[in-house]
């Protein structure tokens, strides 16, 4: 007899469409869909998917309270070995969706649960949590993260010990256990340094967690009298995206003048985002970034003005070190031209 | 982006709907809205409500630009006036 999985997935791996389905309410279906067949294989008969969830992911984070209460019904009526969600490389309400489902179910059902998805993923903040196993960060990586995540899985539903995160291929999960190395610490340390010294690679033992944290600005004193700069991460730019930023994985930023311009209307302005749905913000893109209410502030005297120019991105698979590199480049400007404060929208 | 700005000294508030993320990333003042592709928005309600509505949500974020915070805020609906 052979262990029975659930699995977790989105409405993308699912094939029933991109953005525009993102929407979706959780749907169950018999056996495997999509990605888990590529589980099923590395398991040769040894575990099988008996039930497919698919749940969009907007619908997800949206919705998070239904969503899961919906899908842990399912799974306490299916009562499986294991729980699976993903992978979700660097999809990030993907992500965030697998790692809280797989928490949920954790909790809730008892049942083990693995997930995976790329290290920089908001999901994986919960990697102290539940067990989420390293990708890379897109979707090409599915031959590689498959097999790790099919193997770990066994081992958890065969009741084997796992071993350490190096070894097994999940992310630090905070764990420590104690045991004997071959050598001795100084030997270890000295021969880092040594190769340290010399360009050669060497992997530290105990990585410093990094908290980048920047401490609260000051308050703004005089609201009236302040020059205020909107910026997004929701992609808005003149129709036509003339700087050719990127649906996906923007290799860049725009900077636009709204001198003299009281809204956006969709005749002059569009999304350049490939991560939602975009009827909504080609129609009205104030309902991304709010020109039109911020020029009645000024109008009323709310605000003292608001900022000529706006700066703008697709937030969309845009790494972590590309966005820092972006908003500290422009926040240079902004500090030049006498910004108080900045409203940041994102989608 | 936000720690960014903040980092050259400006205060910045972040208007988003997925707020765990945003408190993930690190922003220090943080306004809930309404949905992924809208979040300053709702395509359901009459224009006049519709803009009434986004006039509250950039009130309420005017707000916590004016407000001291000692540590990361999420700001729920306030509906305050500046």
């Amino acid at each position: 007899m052979s262990y029975r999985v659930v699995h977790y997935i989105n409405q993308f791996f699912a094939n029933i469409g991109g953005e525009e389905m993102a929407h979706a309410a959780p749907e169950l279906r018999e056996g495997v869909v999509g990605p888990g067949m590529a589980l099923q294989q590395a398991w040769n008969g040894e575990a099988e998917i008996v039930k497919t969830v698919v749940c969009g992911d907007s619908y997800f984070a949206e919705n998070e309270k239904a969503a899961k209460a919906q899908i842990l019904e399912w799974v306490k009526a299916e009562m499986p070995d294991m729980f699976i969600a993903g992978p979700a490389f660097n999809a990030g309400r993907y992500g965030y969706a697998c790692a809280n489902i797989a928490l949920a179910v954790q909790e809730e059902l008892g049942i083990p649960t693995l997930t995976g998805m790329y290290e920089e993923n908001p999901g994986a903040d919960l990697r102290n949590k539940v067990l989420i196993v390293s990708t890379s960060n897109s979707a090409a990586g599915m031959r590689k993260a498959a097999p790790a995540m099919a193997a770990l899985a066994l081992k958890l539903m065969k009741g084997e010990e796992i071993g350490p995160s190096v070894a097994e291929g999940y992310m630090p999960n905070g764990v420590r256990k104690n045991f004997f190395e071959k050598e001795r610490g100084s030997k270890r340390a000295v021969r880092m340094l040594l190769n340290k010294l010399n360009g050669k690679p060497f992997a530290t033992e105990f990585p410093m967690p990094s908290f980048d944290r920047v401490e609260p600005c000051h308050a703004v004193e005089d609201m009236s009298r302040a020059t205020i700069a909107l910026c997004t991460s929701g992609g808005i730019v003149p129709k036509g995206n003339p700087d050719h930023i990127e649906s996906s994985s923007a290799s860049r930023y725009g900077e636009y003048s709204i001198s003299g311009v009281d809204r956006l209307t969709e005749d002059a302005y569009e999304t350049a985002h490939g991560g939602y749905d975009p009827i909504y913000a080609n129609k009205d893109p104030n309902r991304v970034l709010p020109v039109d209410v911020l020029r009645e502030l000024e109008r009323e005297g709310k605000i003292g003005k608001l900022h000529e120019v706006f700066y703008s991105t697709v937030g969309n698979g845009t790494s972590v070190a590309a966005s820092k590199a972006y908003a500290a480049e422009y926040a240079e400007k902004l500090k030049n031209a006498g910004v108080d404060a900045v409203i940041m929208t994102s989608t | 982006m936000v720690k960014e700005i903040e980092r050259a000294g400006i205060p910045v508030v972040h208007m988003c709907t997925v707020t765990p993320i945003s408190v993930t990333v690190g922003a220090n003042r943080i306004i809930p809205t309404i949905a992924i592709p809208h979040p300053l928005g709702n395509p359901s309600l009459p224009p006049d409500e519709e803009y009434a509505l986004r006039k509250r949500l950039v009130t309420d974020a005017l707000h916590a630009l004016a407000s001291h915070v000692e540590d990361q805020t999420v700001f729920e609906g306030t509906g305050s006036s500046v």
